[in-house]
């Protein structure tokens, strides 16, 4: 029987693939997306379908493929621009933070446009093509973030984020992409995960870890080892959208579990494990009986070699420590 | 429109040209690094399939004449950013094969620590600059190099190497602009491969060269069959004298082919066919030189041949160096964020005692 489950990047290619089909207004712009099919072949075979108005292969030039993206968006498209690498989205960071991020509010016409690329780290491509970028934009007001870790969840929002009518960064964990252990069925009907909502990747009542993307694994197999070692019942909260944060889900789990490790990728000063520990100490402080543990990278760039950055990078070792800590407490 | 490519035989066999001042020695020096920079290649190849190099391999497979011939007529004092491609250059100025080595694999003798990988990594006091994975931006580096080198009055050039890809790129115009205002001796070499990634030249550039570029930013712009490597050095030392003298900045473009894709996994199915065996067959840098060589009574092929054994058991002894290395301590990624002596390492907290 043919396997129906389809990977991290297939999800998405679908939910594009339909956006497109949908909607004449949607079209993809980015470096080697056309021709090439993108740097890691998510585009590949659209530019026969759709042709190279729809699918536009541009020069190396973040800055002008967000400004495009922009100006089409003020117009009525509805542009998807890729970067290569999440790493690349720095050069395109004005166009993103003084333009798409306030023309709504300027008066000057809202933009219904995406921005989607290849984030993270862990696959050993160092310090200049493992970004997590999402605290960069975290303090603009007017982006949108998303970060899905599931195939279901990545069809969907990224469905949503073509349909929002405001800007939308869309990160995609490469580590993610073609990871045969979260390959899933997708429904055949048309659906949308809404953005600005969170998920509950694996009920519990004793602690809880908060996090996204492709640390949502790591939460998974250290809720799974202390369960199993430890008798803990460890809730998972998968944020999917990192702007606007889900506060209510996120206060729910804490009043659910009075624990909390928040978990994230990028290093851990000025992380949006920050973000979160604030919200839940005005909001949910009486509710909480331990303090709350931030687990995130260390505060240096992403090294290259694997020693480094098994070093860097938070390990699963770390979340089951850091969650008996808690349960102790 | 559409490029169209000339795949006709030449007539003759193309050589390098003639008119050089460059002696014997030279020319050997100038052999020995080109067949030195596509021996690495070589292996760095063989140890990526090995799966011992787990980052990007980036052939500089049939350019190697730019890097080589250009760094050729720097003097030590000069300053080189190189493009991932200009390995070559890297060499002529004095990086050790070893170095490179321990960097692609991820050493801790690499000059990185193994905090970053190919030649991402400087030795300032050889002039070299490593560049960052992000394109255009070491050619405005270099131009504060130079600015340095004027205040301090040290008499350097320097160049920056950049793919034809990267000059659109803002930071490839600001850069290269600041310093034609600024009147610095930065000389920009433009790699024109054919390809960026996949994209063909005339979807990165309307204009009819990469070098008219240069009367746009008011500078001398010169352009070079990259793969003549004496033209190539010839081209470069004009262009140094010029920088060194008036004091201002030069825009070269050298025209070669990059007959591997992007990187190892890119199959270059967009590629029309015959290009890159046309290229193979009759453009070859090295193959070229061979044939400058013998017909100028340079060097019979009996001796090119014993230079290249010598280049092969140099880079294999090279190569048991970086990896008889140890690879780094895992808690030296703590390190060299910023001076240690004023701010600690970032070492991981323990949650458990
Ligand atoms: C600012 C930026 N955008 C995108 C990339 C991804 N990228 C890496 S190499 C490359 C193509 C480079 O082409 P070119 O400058 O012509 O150099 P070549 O590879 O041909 O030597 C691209 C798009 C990058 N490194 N930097």
């Amino acid at each position: 029987m043919k396997d129906r489950k389809v990977t991290f990047i297939e999800a998405i290619r679908q939910g594009l693939w339909e956006e497109m089909k949908r909607d004449k207004s949607v079209f993809i712009i980015g470096e080697d997306v056309g021709t090439y099919g993108g740097a890691f072949k998510l585009t590949e075979g659209f530019i026969d379908e759709f042709g190279p108005e729809r699918v536009i292969d541009t020069p190396i030039s973040e800055a002008a493929i967000v400004g495009v993206a922009c100006g089409a968006a003020l117009m009525g498209m509805r542009p998807v621009a890729e970067f290569q690498f999440i790493d690349f989205i720095s050069c395109g960071f004005d166009m993103l933070t003084n333009y798409a991020a306030k023309s709504r509010y300027r008066g000057c016409g809202a933009i219904p446009a995406v921005f989607r690329g290849p984030c993270g780290a862990g696959v050993r491509a160092g310090p200049f093509h493992s970004l997590n970028a999402e605290s960069f934009f975290l303090n603009t007001a007017g982006l949108k973030m998303v970060e899905p870790s599931t195939p279901y969840d990545a069809k969907g929002l990224i469905k949503a984020a073509i349909r929002d009518p405001d800007p939308v960064l869309f990160f995609e964990h490469k580590k993610l992409y073609r990871l045969p252990r979260i390959k899933q069925e997708l429904p055949e009907e048309d659906y949308i995960v809404p953005i600005g909502k969170a998920r509950i990747a694996r009920q519990g009542r004793d602690l809880s870890i908060i996090t996204f993307g492709a640390q949502v694994l790591n939460a998974l197999d250290a809720a799974e080892i202390l369960e199993k070692q430890d008798g803990l019942s460890v809730e998972v909260l998968d944020l999917r959208t990192l702007s606007p944060l889900d506060k209510e889900s996120i206060l729910e789990t804490v009043r659910k579990t009075n624990r909390v490790v928040i978990l994230h990728e990028a290093s851990i000063t000025g992380g949006i494990g920050g973000e979160i520990s604030a919200i839940i100490a005005e909001e949910a402080f009486e509710w909480l009986d331990a303090p709350i543990i931030r687990i995130g990278s260390i505060d240096t760039p992403v090294p290259f070699a694997p020693q480094l950055e098994d070093y860097h990078l938070p390990s699963i070792e770390e979340i089951v420590s850091a969650c008996r800590k808690l349960a102790e407490y | 429109m559409k490029v169209k490519v000339n795949l006709k035989k030449p007539v003759k066999p193309l050589s390098c040209t003639k008119e050089t001042s460059l002696k014997t020695s030279d020319l050997i020096r100038l052999y020995y690094f080109l067949k030195l920079t596509r021996m690495f290649d070589e292996i760095t190849v063989r140890l990526k399939r090995q799966g011992k190099i787990t980052g990007g391999v980036f052939s500089s497979l049939g350019q190697e004449a730019t890097a080589v011939g250009t760094a050729y007529a720097l003097e030590p004092q000069d300053f080189i950013a190189p493009l991932i491609r200009d390995i070559g250059a890297c060499f002529v100025k004095g990086i050790l094969p070893r170095e490179i080595f321990a960097s692609y694999l991820g050493r801790a003798t690499s000059p990185n620590r193994g905090t970053d990988l190919q030649f991402h990594f400087a030795r300032l006091e050889k002039g070299f600059i490593g560049p960052i994975s992000h394109l255009g931006d070491m050619v405005s580096v270099m131009a504060g190099v130079l600015l340095a080198s004027r205040m301090k009055k040290e008499n350097r050039v320097a160049v920056a190497y950049v793919g034809e890809g990267a000059t659109s790129t803002g930071a490839f115009h600001e850069g290269i602009n600041f310093a034609a205002v600024q009147k610095l001796p930065l000389i920009t070499v433009i790699e024109n491969n054919g390809y960026a990634y996949s994209t063909p030249t005339y979807k990165q550039c309307a204009a009819k060269s990469f070098v008219d570029k240069a009367i746009g930013y008011g500078i001398l712009g010169l352009q070079v069959d990259g793969n003549d490597v004496v033209a190539c050095y010839e081209v470069m030392k004009k262009a140094v004298e010029y920088a060194r003298r008036e004091s201002q900045s030069v825009l070269i473009e050298a025209i070669t082919y990059r007959r591997k894709g992007h990187a190892e996994h890119d199959n270059q199915a967009y590629v029309p066919a015959g290009e890159i065996e046309w290229w193979a067959e009759n453009n070859d840098p090295i193959k070229r030189f061979e044939l400058f060589l013998v017909e100028e009574k340079v060097a019979s092929k009996e001796e090119l041949k014993k230079i290249e054994s010598e280049v092969a058991e140099y880079l294999e002894q090279e190569l048991e160096i970086a990896e008889s290395a140890p690879p780094p301590e895992p808690i030296t990624a703590a390190y060299e964020v910023f001076d240690n002596s004023v701010v600690p390492p970032a070492i991981k907290k323990k949650f458990l005692s």
